[in-house]
């Protein structure tokens, strides 16, 4: 379904360059969940980023099915994939309603059943109509996610970019949008890419996860591996036991991430 | 106001897309007459306007232009609540017909500037590279000009007039709200809910005046409202040196500056225009305090 080969983005600020994703290749099948992990600046969002044609990039190959993916779309081309971004707050229009956010691709792809598909999509991320006039000052961040996962849906996209999506939210949130998340990509076959920094997480949604470094792809190892700790590259090794969290009893053979 | 349609405007959970149009508006509202300078404001204009648009009646048929040798500088009385100006026109007619001229000017510069000023800002923000290059580059050219100075130049070329001293008045004030726009857009571009438009494959045109323009609107309409201020001195001073209004025309500024030889012996001929422009500058800038507290987020 996704097709990325030795990908690279370079970022210029004023005289300085920065390579923050250095030849990353993988492939992504229909249907498949594949996470990418790393700590911050490691580059894995940007990686979504370049998929999406948010940030310019360069690639041998670049396919979202199977049609190769410029920065310049058609908007039939936009219509295969969405993004879910990270922080609820800033992704939602301050000034309009959550239907005016619904409406919008709709109106844009000239689609037809505006209002019904409007509410669909409002019941199927679990908000209710009351929600659907208000603005998203109105709504707290684990709705406001839902809205944005609405949107990112209602254009019924085969694949869908997911860019920490609970990370911003409250613990006792981020399970339920989770599981939402897991649900939808259920019934609407997704193909997903999710970006995360939570192991938990990515070892709980996705079947194969990918570990990024600096820029470079480390290793690609299997949700099984992950949860068994069967990996190779010492860094996963270290990510994961930092994952694990402070211990009073530290591990003889324990290393600081630096 | 009936309880049952506050509680309906105060709503947190609009029913419809008015209701949510309405009830947001009703909370601008409710938050701007909190503010006792901004309502101090919002009534001298008020008070500005409807003193424009009933000048007839107000003055009782008495027309500004109506000459009485005999009666010339006549002090204020109750005939004449204003005096007469040194060829005997009631100065307190004039002054309402004044406000006609003002408001006039005000309006015309306002709807010239912010809608120049937002495109070129705008566009230049979100575009950027050479675009936003060549537009701020025209917009400093602009921003150069010496605004009398300029004015003056279109009075000698093409005589003097309103219209020439809103196209002087214009042409110097737009690049002003074209860099308010521009540092917004520049701000809004890269947000996620930008990023999320361009992702369903929005337009250009469609993210620049659906998503952004409504977002650099508040800040615009507060400079506006602030600018008002300047601009009428800038009128009241074209008149004054006999650029603005043509002579007949009950002009501010021109009946400051008649008035100006006899200020000392005669001193309502000038000093009543003076105290009008200076109540109705006063009100637009504390008009524009007060939208500037509702339309700013980080003060809600």
């Amino acid at each position: 379904m996704i097709a990325v080969d030795d990908l690279n983005v370079t970022f210029h600020n004023g005289g300085r360059s920065i390579h923050a994703v250095q030849g990353i290749s993988f492939n992504v099948a229909a249907g498949e969940t594949f996470g990418i992990v790393g700590e911050s600046g490691s580059g894995k969002s940007t990686v979504l980023k370049a998929i999406a044609g948010l940030v310019p990039s360069t690639s041998s190959v670049l396919e979202v099915d199977g049609r190769p993916a410029a920065r310049r779309r058609s908007r039939a081309e936009r219509r295969l994939l969405q993004l879910v971004f990270q922080d609820p707050y800033a992704s939602l229009h301050p000034r309009q309603t959550v239907d005016g956010i619904l409406r919008e691709p709709l109106v844009i792809h000239g689609v037809a059943d505006i209002d019904d598909k409007v509410m669909a999509a409002i019941a199927d991320v679990g908000l209710l109509p009351m929600h659907r006039f208000r603005y998203p000052h109105q709504l707290s961040g684990g709705q406001r996610q839902r809205v944005a996962i609405a949107r990112a849906l209602i254009l019924r996209p085969p694949v869908l970019l997911l860019d920490e999506p609970t990370s911003a939210l409250d613990v006792s949130i981020q399970a339920e949008i989770l599981n939402l998340l897991a649900n939808l990509r259920q019934s609407y076959s997704l193909t997903c890419i999710l970006v995360s920094h939570d192991l938990a997480v990515v070892a709980h949604l996705c079947n194969r996860i990918a570990i990024m470094q600096l820029g470079k792809l480390v290793e690609i190892i299997s949700a099984a591996d992950l949860r068994s700790g069967t990996v190779t590259a010492d860094y996963t090794r270290e990510l994961i036991a930092a994952s694990r969290g402070f211990t009073r009893a530290p591990s003889q053979n324990q290393v600081v991430l630096s | 106001m009936s309880v049952p349609l506050a509680q309906w405007l105060s709503s947190e959970a609009p029913t419809s897309r008015r209701h949510a149009i309405l009830s947001n508006a009703y909370r601008g509202v409710r938050s701007f007459l909190a503010n006792p300078t901004a309502l101090a404001g919002l009534v001298i204009v008020a008070v500005l306007v409807f003193l424009a648009i009933f000048a007839p009646l107000l003055t009782m048929g008495q027309s500004p232009l109506d000459q009485d040798l005999a009666g010339r500088l006549a002090a204020p009385s109750a005939a004449h609540w204003f005096g007469t100006d040194e060829l005997g026109r009631d100065v307190f007619a004039r002054t309402l017909y004044g406000a006609r001229v003002t408001l006039t000017i005000v309006a015309l510069v306002s709807i010239v500037v912010a809608p120049i000023g937002l495109a070129v800002g705008t566009i230049a923000g979100y575009l950027g590279g050479w675009v936003d290059v060549v537009l701020m580059r025209i917009t400093d050219i602009f921003l150069a000009f010496p605004r009398l100075v300029l004015a003056l130049a279109f009075a000698a070329a093409l005589g003097p007039g309103i219209e020439n001293a809103v196209i002087a008045i214009s042409l110097t004030a737009w690049p002003a709200y074209a860099r308010i726009a521009r540092s917004e857009t520049m701000t809004i571009a890269g947000s996620d809910f930008i990023q999320a438009v361009v992702l369903q494959g929005a337009s250009t045109r469609r993210i620049l005046f659906r998503h952004i323009v409504p977002l650099c609107l508040s800040s615009v309409i507060v400079r506006l409202t602030l600018d008002m201020a300047g601009i009428i001195l800038t009128a009241a001073g074209l008149g004054f040196l006999g650029l603005g209004a043509k002579p007949p025309t009950a002009e501010w500024g021109a009946m400051v500056s008649s008035g100006r030889d006899v200020i000392l012996d005669q001193w309502w001929v000038a000093t009543i225009p003076g105290i009008a422009i200076f109540i109705v500058s006063l009100g637009f800038n504390l008009l524009g305090d007060g939208l500037r507290d509702v339309f700013d987020p980080k003060s809600a």
